[in-house]
């Protein structure tokens, strides 16, 4: 039975049956999340209106590392058990996590112009989320200069083992270094120092990355597979169900 | 074992006579080391406040460019001439064939980098009571580089553009060891406690000595296949 999830031809359909629940879902929680977060929660009384950029800014920077995770994860279910799938799947996580990464960077220099009226600072968050970025790049970078698909997944899979290791690097830097950077506000365990107002919109904005992000993984794993496939008869057939 | 021990002991010595009888791959990461630090005063001029300042990061950063230059010999040669391949057929494990080598690349490259740096330390106007610091700070750091680099020049082994490729894929792994090398030098500076810093490059150095051969031995059978 798990053999049959795992290979392409089922997962195909599969994906196929699945993407438009998950693109609905994502459109719900988007489209309430940022009404939540763009009119319902109050104006902060330091920050004013531009604290709003939060709403974007920490999903996208906690979806950035999720998604390195993930696809470290895959790689590593790719190398030990040799599932195709598994390479897929990591494969097409680094572009999105890529995305996400830039978006993260983009926003907190939009955040910081107004804030702390620079468009960077070297501060300590800012700067591991720029070497994630560099991660991503590096890894996307061997996985285009290896021409065999299957090797090319491999290698890559070891570079992302490599550098989840710099993960808890990102989220440690945060106490080793004292910079301007305000400090992690939703992460304290038990009593969090963030408004409830304010915390339902960031949770319904992550969820709604998440499942973002699941949509367009499933969406480049189809066209992926069927590149991947492309001698085989069934999809030959997909391709054109006349012949 | 002591087959084991013997093979190590062969492939250390066959590595270390390799390299210095081209000793001028030895002498060309070294001799960059020296011409990009001094190309900073000429950039910045001679102000030695400014200098002073700059010197921990400027000395560190050279040291992680100049073994990332030395990294293609690594394994680059013995891939061509077929040696690699009959290393990873041996019955000894990849993983500790790969450890002497990254030895045999540090004694080559790494190790000369900590022995020059106290004279550059002069030159960047460190104030001597830092300079102690800086060439254990690099000893401490230097293998950590040539470990994580063994990674990077594994994956790139054999490809088209792997030279400038090594370097994406390894200089953001080597930056928690360069914010700690230069936080060091700068702390003692500052008169601050360092030993914190060289706590965590022995950290970083003990788990790069556990995971980064057994990593690059993955990435040569990758390579190799």
């Amino acid at each position: 039975m798990q053999h049959k999830y795992a290979s392409p031809k089922f997962f195909y359909t599969l994906a196929g049956q699945l993407t438009p629940w998950a693109a609905t879902i994502t459109a719900l929680l988007l489209v309430t999340g940022l009404y939540l977060a763009l009119f319902i929660a109050p104006a902060d009384y330091q920050q004013g209106e531009s604290y709003r950029i939060m709403f974007i800014h920490v999903p996208a920077a906690w979806m950035s590392m999720f998604i390195y995770m993930m696809m470290a994860g895959a790689g590593a279910v790719a190398l030990v058990w040799n599932v195709k799938l598994a390479e897929i799947f990591a494969s097409n996580c680094a572009p999105i996590g890529a995305s996400f990464t830039l978006l993260t960077l983009a926003t907190g220099s939009l955040w910081g112009k107004p804030m702390w009226g620079t468009w960077w600072a070297w501060d300590a968050r800012l700067t591991s989320e720029l070497i994630l970025f560099f991660l991503y790049i590096g890894y996307m970078a061997l996985q285009a200069s290896i021409d065999d698909p299957r090797r090319a997944a491999r290698a890559a899979a070891i570079l992302a083992l490599v550098g989840v290791v710099n993960i808890p690097v990102i989220h440690f830097s945060v106490e080793w270094w004292n910079t301007l950077h305000q400090p992690a506000s939703v992460s304290k365990i038990g009593a969090p120092s963030i408004h409830p107002s304010m915390l339902a919109p960031l949770l319904l904005m992550s969820l709604a990355f998440t499942f973002y992000f699941f949509t367009v993984a499933l969406m480049r794993m189809r066209n992926e597979i069927l590149e991947r496939e492309r001698h085989t008869t069934w999809v030959a057939r997909v391709l054109d169900p006349e012949s | 074992m002591p087959k084991l021990l013997k093979a190590v002991g062969c492939l250390l010595h066959r590595d270390l006579t390799v390299a210095l009888r081209r000793s001028t791959d030895i002498l060309t990461p070294l001799i960059f080391f020296v011409i990009v630090v001094s190309l900073f005063p000429l950039g910045l001029g001679p102000e030695p406040s400014v200098l002073k300042t700059i010197a921990p990061g400027v000395i560190w950063v050279a040291a992680l460019l100049a073994t990332m230059l030395s990294l293609n010999r690594l394994f680059a040669n013995d891939h061509a001439d077929g040696t690699l391949e009959q290393m990873a057929l041996s019955p000894h494990p990849l993983t500790v064939l790969v450890l002497t080598k990254v030895t045999a690349h540090w004694m080559l490259t790494g190790l000369p980098l900590v022995l020059i740096s106290p004279l550059l330390a002069i030159q960047m106007f460190l104030p001597e009571s830092a300079i102690g610091t800086l060439t254990l700070s690099l000893l401490l750091g230097t293998p950590v580089l040539s470990l994580l680099g063994a990674v990077g020049a594994a994956l790139t082994l054999g490809l088209r553009g792997g030279g400038v490729l090594v370097s994406l894929l390894v200089l953001p792994l080597y930056t928690p060891v360069l914010i700690f090398g230069a936080g060091a030098v700068a702390g003692v500076i500052a008169d601050i406690d360092v030993e914190a810093h060289f706590s965590l490059l022995g950290a970083f150095l003990a788990l790069a000595l556990a995971f980064a051969p057994w990593a690059a031995a993955a990435a040569l059978r990758v390579s190799l296949d």
